[in-house]
């Protein structure tokens, strides 16, 4: 029987006939990388391969590895398979990759959204035969609203905040959701303050994009400056001491789990916004249509249910594959791992 | 809707109370009068009743999304629940409706006389014309109880401060069986009418469990009088008008269930409000809470069952007497009375029994009386400051609980589901095992002990370790042992263990024992009051 291009083995997604990974949870020698989240870009690789504006970033995370950028839709032939990146539009320098062997294609989306953000370079729908999906959201419950709206939301209750004479505590993870937040403030508002770990990550990537001017709150920052500001942090700094320095404050999430009430309320923060770089439902579907495959694999997220609606309702050859990007778990859990582990390492 | 969905909006978006009652006391203070007693109607769960069954709303809001059922019923149980669900799934609106509060529920009301196509052809429409947080306020209107946490209590002071009322006298006008087709804002709430009180009971008074080393906060123990806790069904008994009234504690009138009490009208005056307990007492004893259970759940009480559990009226208070309110005499005092009433009257003729109150010299004499609780049949004991006026709600200071140490078992976590609410999309309901013959016999579910964390790292390795799915249950690995606490056990026809405990609950995560170590079933047999 043939050997499918790609298989999943207990190291991570496997292309055999390149002896490459991709996105690989255990050490190997050839991985290429999707984007910086840390389920998808570990430590203990020989060689990195991803695309050149997530260079800094994971040499930020990871430290002095050995690595090769590459450009979006430049082909790299390793033993006669051809690879190449495109945007995946989760975070800045996300990629799916592409992988074509004997006219045979395949995409893996790592983590993608398709609207727009403003920031990350934006989803491109690619042409294949095989279409190895993530699906964190893949629920019909889950519907994003357009992000201009949504951020005309937290720009108002930013304002408020500041009119009653509060400070504006907005979580959202230091690689990617903090950014993007960053981008859409309304600075005729305030002034932007960081947490450490949002900070030092806006440091790395500034160097490839433009993002509004930013201060780090250090112990010399006094309570009086900070008030009626925004203050950027990740998840992780909620029900910290650190927080206390904002008192009286408030707090807002934004994370696509922010859909559901119990989520809101089991994190006992004042406001959710509902914000994604996940595609929804219908980003979801209308992706996998985009692609013209024939076969898709549902990997992390609602796998089961996603992929029995492509059977049986669209009728897809579809299946799914374990693998160890946080599953099914919440984004914002996977968020505090993330943070824990950035910050060990500042 | 919009102003009544916004409010609901933001009562669901903080936790904080100070922040719940500004909101609602600002609604009340804007909201026109049917919209207000329909607000107050629907936090103090007065819902109109039920005008479609869940299965046809989950058919029609599946039909109008486009998507299968089985589906709906996936994402239900991630999303934890049925009005959220709908809410999400119907596609977005693109219209609007400015119908009030008022108006929605008044076409709900009619709605259930309805026949079908058209019930489905109103909820289509109305589905499409709100946005999607008064779509899931519409749905809950529809469906079910409205747990946003916001208490009856809350409520209740939200609304003193809008109306200049006092909070007390807001929580009685508050009780009873009204409903806002019967009533108005003005009558109910502004207006005083005797005849409404005909049978309305006194808000109950509640006590908070001590705290630890509560002895050296309370004072001089000569202050406090002591009872047993008894363990039935905490009542008010009204005698008026030549008329009985049975009040539960929930609020609920439950005058035909005990047809008992009718016989009271021979010995008690009018004008004569009771508070007690409802307990079995079979061959001149107290019988076990189980007993009762079979009587409450029942619509026809027949003579048979009747005789086998009679129940009679165990007096703690007197809460009016002559017809005036006596709450604010002192608790001794209001017991003169209650005991003199109790001696003067034929009272074991008719079912009512007295409490019997008593004094301890040493906190360590009071220890040994609670000792025998369980022998007793109560639940431990009650502790009333000798000079306490009896409150409204629950309040600390004068009042406390005592109870008894709980039962406590050693077993092996089965079984897993996801929660509701706040716990939506968490395994955190479980099944508890115990070790029978070498095999795991299911014997109670617990959903509360754990701190938030814990459940996280428990929901995290059940995600992982989970043998078998059938729908929102997954079967897991034995492999943790919780301890876990319960109040009461009896033997028990219904369940598989032959054993039904009471109030189970988690008491800690027993990360030292191996599943072997787990109890047997003949332990938790052994547990049995003989």
């Amino acid at each position: 029987m043939k050997q499918p291009l790609l298989v999943f083995n207990n190291k991570g997604i496997y292309c055999q006939q390149a002896g490459v990974y991709i996105d690989a949870w255990k050490p190997v020698d050839k991985c290429i990388i999707t984007h910086g989240h840390a389920d998808h870009s570990r430590w203990g690789h020989k060689h990195y391969i991803t695309h050149t504006k997530n260079v800094p970033i994971i040499k930020h995370r990871l430290g002095e590895i050995s690595v090769t950028g590459k450009e979006w839709n430049e082909t790299f032939i390793i033993n006669g398979v051809k690879f190449s990146l495109h945007p995946a539009g989760h975070i800045m320098a996300s990629s799916q990759v592409r992988v074509e062997y004997k006219g045979e294609i395949w995409v893996f989306t790592g983590d993608f959204k398709t609207e727009g953000d403003g920031l990350a370079e934006v989803y491109e729908p690619v042409k294949c035969h095989t279409f190895i999906t993530e699906c964190t959201f893949g629920l019909p419950a889950f519907k994003w609203t357009p992000q201009a709206e949504v951020f005309s939301d937290i720009n108002n209750w930013w304002a408020t905040n500041k009119e009653e004479g509060r400070t504006s505590i907005l979580f959202g993870y230091s690689l990617g959701k903090a950014q993007r937040l960053l981008k859409h403030l309304d600075t005729s508002i305030g002034k932007i303050y960081t947490h450490g770990a949002v900070e030092n990550m806006t440091e790395v990537v500034r160097e490839n994009y433009n993002l509004p001017e930013t201060t780090l709150i250090t112990r010399d920052t006094t309570k009086d400056e900070i008030k009626g500001n925004i203050v950027v942090a990740p998840p992780s700094a909620h029900g910290s001491t650190w927080i206390r320095k904002m008192v009286p404050y408030v707090t807002a999430s934004a994370s696509g789990w922010m859909t559901f009430r119990g989520a809101r309320r089991r994190r006992a923060i004042d406001k959710g916004f509902v914000l994604s770089d996940h595609a929804d439902w219908e980003g979801l579907l209308a992706a996998i249509k985009a692609t013209g495959c024939e076969k898709v694999i549902a990997t992390h997220g609602y796998t089961d249910i996603f992929s029995r609606y492509l059977r049986e309702e669209l009728g897809y050859d579809a299946r799914t594959e374990k693998t160890q990007y946080e599953e099914e778990s919440s984004e914002t859990a996977t968020a505090t791992s993330v943070e824990e582990k950035i910050e060990k390492k500042d | 809707m919009k102003d009544f969905a916004q409010l609901i909006k933001k009562l669901d978006s903080t936790n904080k109370t100070n922040e719940k009652v500004a909101a609602l006391t600002s609604y009340f203070q804007q909201a026109n009068d049917e919209d207000k007693l329909w607000t107050i109607a629907i936090l103090s769960h007065r819902r109109p009743k039920r005008p479609v069954n869940t299965t046809l709303l989950r058919l029609w809001a599946t039909e109008i999304s486009g998507i299968p059922l089985w589906l709906f019923e996936e994402s239900y149980h991630i999303v934890g629940d049925l009005a959220e669900t709908i809410a999400l799934i119907l596609p977005t609106s693109k219209k609007h409706s400015d119908k009030s509060l008022s108006k929605f529920v008044a076409e709900i009301i009619e709605l259930r006389t309805l026949p079908e196509e058209e019930k489905k052809q109103y909820l289509h429409e109305n589905w499409l014309a709100l946005n999607y947080f008064e779509r899931f306020v519409f749905n809950k209107i529809l469906t079910g109880s409205f747990r946003i946490g916001v208490s009856q209590k809350l409520m209740t002071r939200a609304l003193s401060k809008a109306t200049d009322i006092d909070e007390d006298v807001l929580a009685y006008k508050l009780m009873g069986n009204w409903t806002p087709e019967t009533t108005t804002f003005q009558k109910l709430i502004l207006e005083h009418n005797a005849e409404d009180y005909l049978s309305k009971p006194y808000p109950f008074y509640l006590a908070y469990a001590v705290e630890d080393n509560f002895q050296e906060d309370l004072g001089p123990i000569s202050e406090w009088s002591f009872e047993h806790k008894w363990d039935g069904i905490r009542s008010q008994v009204i005698i008026r008008n030549d008329e009985v009234f049975v009040w539960s504690r929930g609020e609920e009138l439950v005058t035909d269930k005990y047809p008992e009490f009718q016989r009271f009208l021979s010995e008690i005056p009018n004008g004569t409000v009771i508070d007690g307990e409802i307990l079995p007492f079979v061959d001149g004893e107290i019988g076990n809470f189980n007993a009762l259970q079979t009587r409450i759940g029942r619509k026809n009480l027949s003579k048979a069952l009747l005789q086998k559990t009679p129940v009679i009226l165990n007096a703690y208070d007197l809460l009016e007497w002559n017809g005036n309110d006596i709450r604010q005499k002192p608790f001794s005092e209001r017991r003169k009375i209650l005991d003199q009433l109790i001696q003067d009257c034929n009272c074991s003729e008719i079912g009512l029994y007295l409490s019997e109150t008593m004094s301890f010299k040493t906190w360590e004499a009071a220890a040994e009386e609670r000792k025998l609780s369980r022998e007793k049949r109560s639940e431990g004991l009650m502790l009333k400051r000798k000079d306490s006026p009896y409150l409204v709600g629950r309040k600390k200071g004068d009042w406390w609980k005592w109870k008894t140490d709980p039962f406590t078992i050693d077993a092996v976590l089965t079984y897993a589901m996801r929660g509701h609410g706040r716990r939506a999309n968490l395994y955190t309901d479980y099944t508890f095992a115990l070790w029978d013959d070498g095999e795991l016999v299911t014997f109670a579910k617990a959903y509360s002990g754990l701190t938030d964390a814990e459940f996280k790292q428990v929901d995290n390795w059940i995600k992982r370790n989970t043998l078998e799915r059938f729908g929102p249950v997954r079967s897991v690995t034995p492999r943790h042992v919780f301890e876990i606490a319960f109040e009461g056990i009896a033997e028990s026809s219904r369940h598989k263990s032959g054993i039904a405990t009471r109030f189970p609950r988690i008491l800690r995560w027993r990360k030292d024992k191996p599943i072997e170590e787990a109890n047997t079933l003949d332990d938790l047999k052994a547990l049995i009051p003989k």
